[in-house]
């Protein structure tokens, strides 16, 4: 099977590529990337006027499956990913039972198999059932298909655990990634604290919750020796953190999530529960530094925390609602608009956010770059093609979005994985 | 006759000239509660349902007055007897209720944005009779009626408000709605009850009670909850009293005619000295009493419909 594509504007940071070639896929590799290729192939495309980006990898999904079907299933979660440009994607540990042993590990990698449709790499469980007391078996996970560990939305509160994850983890260079969140400070909270939810009479969620766990891991890992990644930073006060660690160099990574970067707390004011996210949309001064950061460089990976809830559960008092946004269907075109088409960051450094690191972090060799021998994982854009959001197209089976109706401009409108188109669909 | 809401949800979307308005009717809806019969038929035919899914003795009892000297039919739906128990979400439970065709619906709930969340399925006129730490906004229009009842006008005026006010629906009520009427608020409490955020809606800000109350005019005092201590807002009971407990030698400090305030209920000898709420500086029962009169106010012009455009 081969597949040709022709006349793009191959963006691959990794190699330093960015001009118009045509590629050449067979058997899922990346065969031959030239100017001109004139051979005959099973499917050719036209990329004229488009951006070829190695696959974008979001390494920061709920897909629910198994337990939580009625929100996501690995099938809907795959369907939103192709939709939404993303070539591979890490699935979080908190379904039902917990991928907290290779047998739920196995499953996920089976189904997505059988699927066909895009990568997907299970981030497996700290501890056993996310309960931070005992650690899972860490290299069995990994040798069943685990490319990373996270206690995801159960942060590790005890310090002890923390410790002895990171440092059992360096047997295996495992990356641990850690939402960062010190659950005394935000008992019972529901939004940012701050202005806005003293207005809106919601309990707060203090961004020192954020910012103390966040100096935790750094010292650890830095007294360790061991790898970290912060999941969707959000507040300012932790970039002075984590800008410092770096240059001490410690192996410290973060990722920040698009809706982390274009809403602010003040956006609750209608106690549209859509609006409720964890860590909370912070304030105009947290997004402005954010958006600094990225911009100069310091933040390595977009992802989207994407948290799909079915309909039924985000329909009541904001108190009450469970915390989430899906977003694998509107990432990419919110980056395009607001980050790339503002001329914030570059289409190379998207790239590089969106494909390189997390290929990195996550040890997929073979991926972030469009090289012979590379994967033929790719993720095809319109930088100039706008759309409106519209959760009624989701491919997702959940539509908590907060972005309905947004005009974007920038779009992704075909998604390649392993020399095959699986963006647009056949059927 | 100023009044251009569909819902009365807060003080902070009302303009001035609106919450004068409800003052003045009030004022014409006292008279009726003075006749021998205390019953007009301005509503009659209208039905009105009291969610109270948060226990409340006055509010409740308030509004059901209000609406019954008004003649409306009024039902009263309570958390503990209704479906609410089996599981029944906010919105299925309202839209029940609903489909019995009321003209209005009033609330209240523990969760802020409760009643502003019924708007975006109901078709009913909602009232907030409270809704977690957001607004009670009948609260503050029968504090002001009160006010403008004792103090004639709201200009000059220093209102000096103590207690949790972090917690507090009726504090944040009171701030908008006094400062939209021209009076200067000041708030007061610990700091772990009292953000400084809360200076950027316009009050002023103390932890000094002794100090807050010089040259007050209006001394309102706010209901402190046993569970702020259990949750380390402040220390204990002790040394809460010791320092925000309205005693008859602190009340010397503020002005001569001075009032006393409170929304109830009352902890007594907490937040108030036994002999301060009986003062007769005390104007906590007239506030309750307002209260009918304030609230027939709103739902007569929120439900006066064609009748009051043509009496207007």
């Amino acid at each position: 099977m081969k597949l040709l594509i022709k006349n793009g504007r191959v963006v691959s940071p990794l190699n330093g590529l960015d001009e118009t070639l045509d590629i050449l896929i067979d058997n899922g590799k990346i065969l031959d990337l030239k100017a001109k290729i004139e051979t005959a192939a099973d499917k050719v495309v036209d990329a004229t006027r488009l951006v070829v980006a190695p696959g974008f990898i979001d390494m920061h999904v709920h897909l629910r499956e198994p337990g939580y079907e009625e929100k996501e299933t690995i099938l809907t979660g795959s369907r939103a990913a192709a939709r939404g440009g993303f070539t591979s994607i890490g699935c979080m540990p908190n379904t039902q039972p917990v991928n907290d042993n290779s047998g739920v590990t196995q499953f996920i990698l089976s189904e997505a198999k059988r699927h066909g449709l895009v990568n997907i790499f299970p981030i497996a469980a700290v501890t056993r059932g996310l309960r931070g007391e005992q650690l899972t078996d860490m290299a069995d996970l990994a040798a069943a298909g685990a490319v990373a560990f996270s206690d995801d939305g159960h942060p590790l509160a005890n310090s002890q655990i923390m410790r002895r994850a990171m440092e059992y983890g360096r047997l295996l260079r495992a990356l641990i990634i850690d939402h960062c969140e010190d659950k005394s400070l935000t008992e019972d909270g529901v939004m940012n604290e701050g202005r806005a939810s003293y207005l809106f009479g919601l309990r707060g969620m203090p961004a020192m919750a954020e910012e103390i766990i966040i100096a935790r891991d750094i010292i650890l890992a830095e007294s360790l020796g061991a790898r970290v990644h912060i999941a969707h930073l959000s507040v300012k006060g932790a970039l002075p953190l984590l800008r410092a660690a770096k240059e001490r160099g410690v192996n410290v990574t973060a990722e920040v999530t698009p809706h982390h970067l274009v809403l602010t707390d003040t956006a609750c004011e209608g106690y549209d529960t859509s609006f409720k996210v964890n860590p909370p949309l912070r304030s105009a001064e947290d997004v402005a530094a954010l958006t600094a950061a990225v911009r100069d460089g310091l933040i390595d990976v977009f992802a989207t925390d994407h948290a799909p809830h079915a309909a039924e559960d985000k329909e009541m008092e904001f108190d009450r609602a469970p915390f989430g946004i899906d977003g694998l269907e509107t990432a990419v075109s919110l980056l395009l608009d607001r980050l790339v088409n503002a001329n914030i960051i570059s289409l190379n450094r998207l790239v590089e956010m969106m494909s390189v690191n997390p290929a990195a972090l996550l040890g997929l060799d073979r991926k972030g770059r469009i090289a012979p021998g590379a994967d033929a994982d790719l993720t095809v854009l319109n930088l100039h093609k706008e759309s409106v959001v519209d959760s009624g197209h989701f491919e997702s089976k959940s539509r908590n979005t907060p972005f309905q109706g947004w005009k974007l401009k920038g779009l992704p409108v075909l998604t390649v994985v392993a020399g095959k188109v699986v963006y647009p669909f056949d059927d | 006759m100023e009044f251009h809401q569909k819902h009365l949800l807060g003080i902070e979307q009302l303009s001035p000239v609106e919450i004068l308005t409800v003052l003045d009717t009030a004022e014409s809806m006292a008279e009726i509660s003075t006749r021998e019969v205390k019953k007009v038929p301005t509503l009659r035919g209208k039905i009105i349902l009291n969610l109270f899914f948060e226990a409340s003795t006055r509010t409740r009892s308030s509004f059901e007055l209000a609406a019954k000297r008004l003649s409306a039919d009024i039902v009263n739906f309570s958390q503990t007897t209704s479906a609410v128990v089996k599981g029944e979400s906010l919105k299925d439970t309202v839209l029940t209720l609903e489909a019995m065709n009321p003209d209005a619906l009033v609330i209240r709930h523990s969760a802020s944005g409760a009643a502003r969340y019924l708007t975006t399925f109901c078709r009913s006129h909602v009232i907030n009779a409270g809704d977690g730490s957001h607004e009670h906004p009948t609260q503050a229009l029968l504090d002001a009626y009160t006010i403008r009842q004792e103090k004639k006008s709201f200009k000059g005026l220093k209102v000096v408000i103590t207690g949790d006010i972090l917690h507090s629906r009726v504090a944040r009520s009171n701030i908008f709605c006094l400062q939209k009427l021209g009076a200067r608020v000041v708030l007061c409490g610990p700091p772990t009850l009292l953000p400084d955020e809360f200076k950027s809606f316009g009050p002023d800000i103390s932890y000094d009670f002794d100090r807050a109350l010089e040259d007050a005019d209006v001394v309102m005092m706010l209901r402190i909850q046993l569970e702020r201590m259990q949750k380390n807002f402040f220390p204990s009971l002790r040394e809460y009293r010791n320092l925000y407990c309205l005693t008859p030698e602190r009340f010397q400090r503020a002005n001569k005619n001075a009032i006393i305030m409170h929304p109830g209920p009352i902890n007594r000898g907490v937040e108030i000295s036994a002999d301060m709420a009986d003062s007769a500086k005390s104007v906590i029962l007239k506030q309750v009493e307002n209260g009918v009169s304030v609230r027939m106010a709103v739902l007569y012009l929120l439900l006066g419909g064609k009748d009051r455009e043509a009496a207007d």
